[in-house]
């Protein structure tokens, strides 16, 4: 345990992280929780979200998935349109009336909601004091495994080696990218191999993957040449936006090397089984 | 095509409008990929050695953060200090409010003085000023003097890096660049090339008639121009001739000496690892009667170029936060692959990308603000804790509001407005805040996967991608039953 945080590649931690953000942890396990699903899971990835779900039940927590919601609005946040972000934010807002849990199986969702909310709102006080209430029950999935559920997760799975991919906002924005570490190291037969610039985002950034597709695509391309390299014969992350790079651009190099959410990693790796 | 010109790059046009035909240029160039990936390695490196101990690095750039943010708020105050200390002390202060004024106040000294010849040190200020070229036309010569500014000069180019301005060469590159130019034979031995260097310039600082220098931190209380550098060229340029000007942008003023501790140690730091560099200069008066050596006249051109339209705005305001170390450019993915000539900014980079539209307008550098991933490398990694994510998103709002939308904050506001996409984001919003629509799309979207439209762009890099067989909605009503 002692070299988890501090055994990567050599390129690996050029970035200096920063603090980890001071998070207070309930002590009690939550009798009920909701899933926040992400647009881009509910539509391209359900998959990631059921075995999120069913990972959280095993837990003996009870999952609610409020079916009124959409999307967390940072599409439009991030591409400048805010009022249009703000309105669909608000009506995320109303979905999550009990003092639960909030679990989003992505960073960069989970960054919007926890942090980019209070700044949408920061003109409406009523608002912004709920956002900030919100903001302190929201938890990035694998953050929600280690340290709210306290999970210990019994391996089940052959040997295997595995690159992990943490997104831009888990990094940065989260601070959750070691906790994934932490809980790929509960499974004793998951090998993690580090991959060269391992700190560097993937190249998709929304929009910004079709607005300059040469630049994405040079970034792709470097990171998919790194996951090859490491020697991983699968490759981990908690982003389904990453997750769509990744694996579409390994899809277009005819390379049979995949990504899969964190969610359905640990469900096959803990006796789960897969549906499709 | 010789073979020195198949080791450059292009000269860029100076306006960003080609930025993507920049990108897509630079991308394809190989050596510069090479060239950049392994300096900004090198670079990353080094600035994580120099700072190792996280919490000193993070208490730093906190107190960094707060000396930047005070003096902004005095600014106006702080100028006017600044005036008065280095007026009283024999150096001639100038205002400009744009690159033109600057120029002229420049050609006045110089004519004044009858000069010909200017030798520089790098000053990224009269690189905005495009002042080299402004002086050749009035007859005079501007020559860099620092290394990097001198190989690009010779290859008529601009600096592609605010720091190291040559650094997208390799040492192959520049051996066959002094080979074809200066006609010595070919090494590519890093110190045998400085040393070429160094021989032919040494004599141009002492038939330069004026010197040229930027200005690292303007210290109001004393009226003091503090100067870091590491070859020396800068202390040769503000002594030697008889003429010294000095070229800042009005942000670069700091309250007091003590503040400049701090943020030279972040500059340093982040730039290139050093924990000093090897020439720290503090000029406060031209040469005193008593003194055997320094220039008769000591000049400070104080430049405005925009910046006060950044100064404006609460938010914007932290742009001008900046210190210049190029830490942003080090780490940034985008930046790595294609160099910073590809911009077409005198700033490159994450800081160029919000610096530039107060300088240009976003009318000429509408692209700047769409080209990142927002991936947060650069505000992490900023000594001055600027939240260059922020503000990228906050320019890309003002991209694409209507022009004619008041209040009118930035320049060229409403760029990339489009009544289409417009209509697009409002037709999303309407989607994500009524429940049962969004649930009726998602479906048919799940449904229909076989009919999804092709996005070009998104095909250019990936397989084209294909909504799953069913929502995640019905899976969990399924699975969860209804709620």
């Amino acid at each position: 345990m002692s070299n988890l945080f501090y055994d990567a590649a050599p390129n690996a931690t050029r970035v200096a992280p920063s603090l980890p953000e001071p998070r207070q942890y309930p002590t009690e396990k939550p009798t009920d929780i909701y899933l926040f699903g992400t647009c881009v899971i509910d539509i391209m990835f359900p998959n990631a979200g059921l075995d999120a779900i069913r990972v959280i039940e095993r837990e003996g927590i009870k999952v609610h998935y409020p079916q009124d919601q959409g999307c967390c609005g940072q599409p439009a946040y991030s591409s400048g349109y805010t009022e249009e972000a703000k309105e669909v934010a608000r009506a995320q807002i109303k979905l999550f009336e009990h003092d639960w849990p909030v679990v989003i199986p992505s960073g960069s969702c989970a960054g919007m909601m926890r942090h980019h909310y209070k700044e949408l709102f920061k003109d409406e006080p009523e608002t912004l004091e709920k956002v900030n209430a919100l903001s302190e029950r929201i938890y990035e999935f694998g953050e929600f495994l280690l340290y709210v559920s306290k999970i210990q997760l019994k391996d089940q799975g052959p040997h295997t080696k595995i690159a992990l991919h943490t997104s831009c906002a888990a990094r940065r924005e989260m601070n959750t990218h070691l906790h994934v570490r932490e809980l790929l190291a509960q499974l004793d037969n998951v090998e993690r191999v580090n991959h060269d610039h391992e700190s560097e985002c993937c190249g998709f950034g929304g929009t910004f993957s079709v607005k300059m597709t040469d630049i994405s695509g040079a970034m792709v391309l470097d990171k998919t040449k790194a996951l090859k390299d490491s020697g991983a014969s699968q490759v981990v992350t908690a982003d389904c936006g990453c997750l769509m790079n990744i694996n579409g651009s390994f899809e277009k190099q005819n390379e049979a090397l995949r990504g899969q959410h964190l969610a359905t990693f640990l469900w096959l790796r803990t006796g789960g089984t897969s549906d499709e | 095509m010789s073979n020195q010109d198949q080791h450059r790059i292009p000269v860029f046009d100076a306006l960003s409008q080609h930025f993507k035909e920049n990108a897509h240029q630079a991308l394809g160039n190989q050596q510069l990929r090479h060239n950049m990936r392994s300096a900004m390695d090198s670079l990353m490196t080094k600035r994580l050695a120099s700072m190792s101990d996280e919490y000193e690095r993070e208490h730093l750039r906190e107190l960094g953060n707060h000396i930047r943010a005070r003096a902004l708020s005095k600014l106006p105050d702080l100028l006017e200090k600044l005036e008065a200390n280095l007026t009283k002390q024999g150096v001639q202060v100038h205002w400009a409010e744009t690159t033109d004024q600057a120029n002229q106040i420049i050609l006045e000294i110089a004519q004044r003085r009858q000069a010909k010849h200017f030798i520089k040190g790098k000053s990224m200020v009269s690189e905005e000023l495009n002042m080299n070229h402004y002086l050749q036309h009035h007859g005079i010569e501007a020559l860099e003097s620092d290394m990097g500014e001198y190989i690009i000069q010779l290859d008529h180019e601009r600096p592609s890096h605010i720091i190291v301005p040559a650094i997208h060469k390799s040492a192959k590159q520049v051996g066959h660049l002094f080979e074809n130019k200066l006609h010595t034979q070919y090494t590519d031995d890093v110190d045998t090339l400085i040393q070429t260097g160094r021989k032919i310039l040494r004599q141009k600082f002492f038939e330069a008639d004026i010197g040229i220098s930027g200005v690292n931190f303007a210290v109001a209380e004393t009226g003091s121009l503090f100067l870091v550098e590491n070859e020396g060229n800068g202390r040769m340029s503000t002594t030697v001739p008889p003429v010294h000007i000095a070229i800042t942008g009005i942000e670069k003023v700091v309250e007091n000496l003590r503040d400049t501790v701090a943020l030279v140690s972040l500059l340093t730091r982040s730039a290139l690892g050093q924990a000093i560099t090897t020439y720290v200069n503090l000029i406060s008066s031209p040469r005193k009667a008593d003194e055997l050596d320094g220039p008769e006249e000591v000049h400070l051109v104080l430049l405005d170029n925009g910046r006060t339209q950044a100064f404006a705005d609460a938010q914007l305001r932290q742009t001008l936060n900046c210190i210049r170390c190029g830490a942003c450019m080090n780490h940034c993915p985008v930046y790595t692959r294609i160099g910073g000539q590809a911009y077409g900014t005198v700033y490159p980079g994450p800081i160029g990308k919000i610096i530039s539209p107060h300088l240009m307008g976003l009318d000429k550098t509408e692209d700047l603000p769409i080209a990142s991933t927002l991936c947060g490398a650069c505000g992490e990694v900023c000594p001055v804790k600027i939240p260059i994510p922020e503000l990228l998103r906050r320019l890309r709002e003002e991209d694409v509001r209507p022009p004619e939308e008041t209040p009118h904050t930035v320049k060229g506001q409403g760029a990339r407005f489009s009544r289409k996409e417009r209509l697009m984001w409002k037709v999303w919003k309407t989607l994500n805040t009524k429940p049962a629509l969004y649930r009726n799309f998602s479906l048919l979207a799940t449904r229909f996967r076989a009919l999804t439209p092709n996005i070009m762009a998104w095909s250019q890099n990936h397989s084209k991608a294909k909504p799953a067989k069913h929502t995640l909605h019905e899976l969990a009503r399924k699975h969860l039953g209804e709620q």
